[in-house]
C-alpha cells in the first residue's frame, strides 16, 4: 500500500463526495433502500476502493486481487458507486437500482453482477465466508501470499450467534490475512444498538478472541489508512477495524437517526423534512460541505 | 361468489380495498394479547417491518427485542412456551423460518412446544429489494416439520382471525405473511377455522365440469379475477381458499378433484415442497387428476416492482387462465 499524501487524501474526499451524491441520486431513482450506512459508509468505500485495495477495475476477475467481502448487504449503494467511480461499470448505471433487470439488484447478487465477491443482504455470515477464502488461500499460497482478504460488515449484524463463530475460527486459525472493517454507527432498525441489542465494547470482545483491534474514526482518511497499514503488518493473527462512524453522513437531516436506516430520501417521517424537499436538502448539504469537514 | 361466506361484495372493483396481510397479523396479536394474558411477542430487529410495534406498544413488558439473532429467538421463544407463555416470533420469511430452521425443528417442533412463527416478506412481491429475502421456500421449511400448522393467510383479515385461531390451538403453528397492500377478499363476517378449505366462488356451466382452483395467499384474488374473465368465454371454474397448508383438509381436496376432475393450483412460492406439492401428494393417493401448477420453478427471485415479478415469475392472471384452458386440454 502506497503511503498516504495531502493529493491523496484531497483525492479520497473527493471520491467520497462523488459517492455520497451518487448514493443520494441512486437511492432518490429507486424509491427505495438504504441511506444512514451507506453514507456513513463513504469514506471508508472511497478509501478501499482508490488506495487500499489491490484490484483492476478493467479486469476484476484478476486472481491476484485482494478480496472484499460486503456482509451487510444493504449498504450495496455505497458499493455500487464506490464500485461505478472506480471504473468497474458506467456511473450512469447507478440509476438502475433495484430496478427489474438492473445488475444492481436491492442487495448484491452475483447471479446479475458476476463481479462481486459474494451475493449479501441476510446478516451475519459474510465474515465467515471470508474466514472461508482466507483460508483456502493460505492453503494453496501460504502464509505470505500478498493479497488480504477484507470483510465490511455492520454492528448490527454482530448480534447474529454466527459472526462470533466465524470471530472464534478467525482466531484460532491466526488468519493474518484477514481484516474485518466493522462499521460502528451504533444504530440498526429498531434503534440504537445500544438498546436494541447492548453490544458495549466491539473492541474487547473481538481482542478476548485473539484479534489485533484498531479503532479508528471512520470518517479521517488517515486513520483509516493507517489502521489498515498495522493490520497488514499483523502477520499472526486476524485484525479488525471497530470504525466509528456517523450514519447518515453529510447529510443534516440523516445523521445518527436509525429511522433513515431503510429509507430512502423522500419518505414521509414524522419530525424529518417534507419529502419533497429531502433530496434537494440532502444534495445541498453534501455540496456545501464538499468533504472539507474533519472528524478529528 | 359463495353467498353465505359473506365476501367483500367489492371484492372484483378497481378500488377494492387493500391491506397488507402483515397488517392483519399486528391487529390481530393485540387482540390476542388483550384476550389472553399469556401471550408473548419476541421480535429480531424487525418490529415495524413485522407490524409487531403495534403489541410493542400496548404490551411494553410482554415484548422481547432480540436483536438481528432469529436462532436464538426460536429457542428463547420454546423456552418461554415451555414456562406456559404463548410466544409469537416474528421476522422475514426467509430468517424465520428460513435461518432458524433447525432451532425451530429441534426446539419447538421435536419438544411440541406452542410458538406461532410468524413470516413476513414471503413472495416475490417484496419487490425491489430483491431475491435474497423474497421467502419462496418457507412453505416448503415448514411443511416438512412433524407437528407444525402451516396457515398462508390471503387477505388482512383472514391473517388477524388466523392469529386469534392458533391461541387457541396446540403444537407449533406458522403463518406466512406478505409485505404488500393487497386486495380485502373476506369481511369480518367470513367464517374462518384452521383446517378447512373454503369455496370463494363457483361459476359452474350446466353443460361439463368445472376447474378447481386450489389457491392460498393474496395470489387468491389473481384467481377470482380469472374466474370471473373466464365466464364469457363459458369456462366454468370453481376457486378455492387452502388458507391451511397443513394439516391438508384432504376431504374437501377429494371432493373438489371428483367433482372438477382437474386442477390448478396457485401459490407465491416455489413448485417444490409447497402447496401444489401437498395437493399432488394427496391426490396422487387418494384421486389422481390432471395438475397444473401456478408458483415458482425452480428460481431465485430479483429485485423489481411486485407486478413485474409476478408476471416474470409466471404467477400472473394470464398465467392462471392459460394453466386452466391447459388442464382442461389434459381432462
Ligand atoms: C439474518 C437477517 N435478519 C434480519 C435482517 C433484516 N435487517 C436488515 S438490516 C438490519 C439491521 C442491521 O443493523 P446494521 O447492519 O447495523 O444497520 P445500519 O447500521 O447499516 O443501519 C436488519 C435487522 C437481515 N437482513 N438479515
Ligand atoms: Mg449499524
Amino acid at each position: 500500500m502506497q503511503p498516504l499524501d495531502d493529493k491523496k487524501i484531497g483525492l479520497l474526499k473527493e471520491k467520497a463526495h462523488d459517492i455520497r451524491v451518487s448514493i443520494i441520486e441512486m437511492l432518490v431513482s429507486a424509491g427505495s433502500g438504504h441511506s444512514a450506512g451507506p453514507l456513513g459508509m463513504a469514506d471508508i468505500f472511497s478509501a478501499l476502493y482508490f488506495h487500499i485495495l489491490k484490484h483492476d477495475p478493467k479486469v476484476p476477475t484478476w486472481p491476484g486481487r485482494d478480496r472484499l467481502v460486503v456482509s451487510n448487504g444493504h449498504i450495496c449503494p455505497v458499493l455500487y458507486a464506490a464500485m461505478a467511480h472506480s471504473g468497474y461499470f458506467p456511473v450512469s448505471e447507478l440509476l438502475t437500482l433495484r430496478k427489474f433487470g438492473s445488475r444492481l439488484q436491492g442487495h448484491p447478487h452475483r447471479d446479475f453482477l458476476p463481479m462481486l465477491e459474494t451475493s449479501s443482504g441476510p446478516l451475519g455470515s459474510g465474515l465467515s465466508q471470508a474466514v472461508g477464502m482466507a483460508l483456502a488461500d493460505r492453503l494453496d499460497r501460504g502464509k505470505d501470499s500478498g493479497r488480504f482478504f477484507y470483510c465490511v460488515m455492520s454492528d448490527g449484524e454482530l448480534d447474529e450467534g454466527q459472526s462470533w463463530e466465524a470471530v472464534l475460527l478467525a482466531g484460532k486459525e491466526k488468519l493474518g490475512n484477514l481484516i474485518a472493517i466493522v462499521d460502528r454507527n451504533n444504530i440498526q432498525i429498531d434503534g440504537f444498538t445500544e438498546d436494541v441489542m447492548p453490544l458495549g465494547s466491539v473492541a474487547h470482545k473481538f481482542e478476548s478472541f485473539g484479534w489485533h483491534v484498531e479503532e479508528i474514526d471512520g470518517h479521517n482518511f488517515e486513520a483509516i489508512v493507517e489502521s489498515v497499514g498495522r493490520a497488514q503488518a499483523v502477520f499472526d493473527g486476524p485484525s479488525v477495524i471497530v470504525a466509528r462512524t456517523i450514519p447518515g453522513k453529510g447529510v443534516s437531516y440523516m445523521e445518527r437517526d436509525f429511522k433513515w436506516h431503510g429509507n430512502p430520501p423522500g419518505t414521509a417521517i414524522p419530525g424529518e423534512p417534507d419529502p419533497k424537499e429531502q433530496a434537494k436538502i440532502a444534495l445541498h448539504d453534501l455540496r456545501t460541505l464538499d468533504g472539507q469537514i474533519e472528524h478529528e | 361468489m359463495t353467498k353465505d361466506l359473506h365476501l367483500n361484495p367489492k371484492l372484483f372493483d378497481k378500488d377494492v380495498e387493500k391491506n397488507a396481510t402483515r397488517t392483519g397479523f399486528g391487529h390481530g396479536l393485540v387482540l390476542a394479547g388483550d384476550k389472553n394474558a399469556d401471550v408473548v411477542a419476541l421480535c429480531a430487529d424487525l418490529t415495524e417491518s413485522t407490524q409487531m410495534h403495534f403489541f410493542r406498544d400496548k404490551f411494553p413488558a410482554r415484548f422481547f427485542e432480540m436483536g438481528v439473532a432469529e436462532q436464538n429467538m426460536a429457542s428463547v421463544a420454546s423456552g418461554m412456551s415451555a414456562m406456559g407463555k404463548i410466544p409469537f416470533i416474528a421476522s422475514y420469511a426467509m430468517f424465520s423460518p428460513g435461518r432458524n430452521w433447525e432451532q425451530i425443528r429441534t426446539t419447538i417442533c421435536y419438544n411440541n412446544r406452542h410458538v406461532i412463527i410468524a413470516g413476513s416478506h414471503a413472495g416475490v412481491s417484496v419487490g425491489p429489494d430483491g431475491g435474497s429475502h423474497q421467502a419462496l421456500e418457507d412453505i416448503a421449511l415448514a411443511r416438512v416439520l412433524p407437528r407444525m400448522t402451516v396457515i398462508s393467510p390471503c387477505d388482512a383479515i383472514e391473517a388477524r382471525k388466523a392469529v386469534l385461531a392458533s391461541v387457541d390451538m396446540e403444537g407449533p403453528v406458522y403463518i406466512r405473511l406478505a409485505r404488500n397492500k393487497t386486495p380485502v377478499m373476506t369481511t369480518n363476517e367470513t367464517p374462518f377455522e384452521i383446517g378447512k378449505a373454503q369455496m370463494f366462488y363457483d361459476s359452474s356451466f350446466p353443460q361439463g365440469r368445472p376447474v378447481g382452483i386450489i389457491a392460498t395467499g393474496p395470489l387468491l384474488h389473481k384467481a377470482l379475477k380469472v374466474a370471473e374473465q373466464l365466464k364469457k368465454e363459458k369456462i366454468s371454474v370453481q376457486v378455492w381458499n387452502f388458507a391451511t397448508i397443513k394439516p391438508l383438509d384432504e376431504k374437501a381436496l377429494v371432493e373438489i378433484a371428483k367433482n372438477c376432475g382437474a386442477i390448478v393450483t396457485v401459490e407465491e412460492h416455489q413448485i417444490a415442497g409447497g402447496l401444489g406439492s401437498a395437493v399432488s401428494e394427496c391426490l396422487a393417493q387418494n384421486f389422481p387428476v390432471p395438475i397444473e401448477f401456478i408458483g415458482v420453478r425452480d428460481q431465485f427471485g430479483q429485485s423489481g416492482t411486485p407486478e413485474e415479478l409476478i408476471e416474470h415469475y409466471g404467477l400472473g392472471e394470464s398465467n392462471i387462465a392459460e394453466a386452466i384452458k391447459k388442464v382442461i386440454s389434459r381432462k
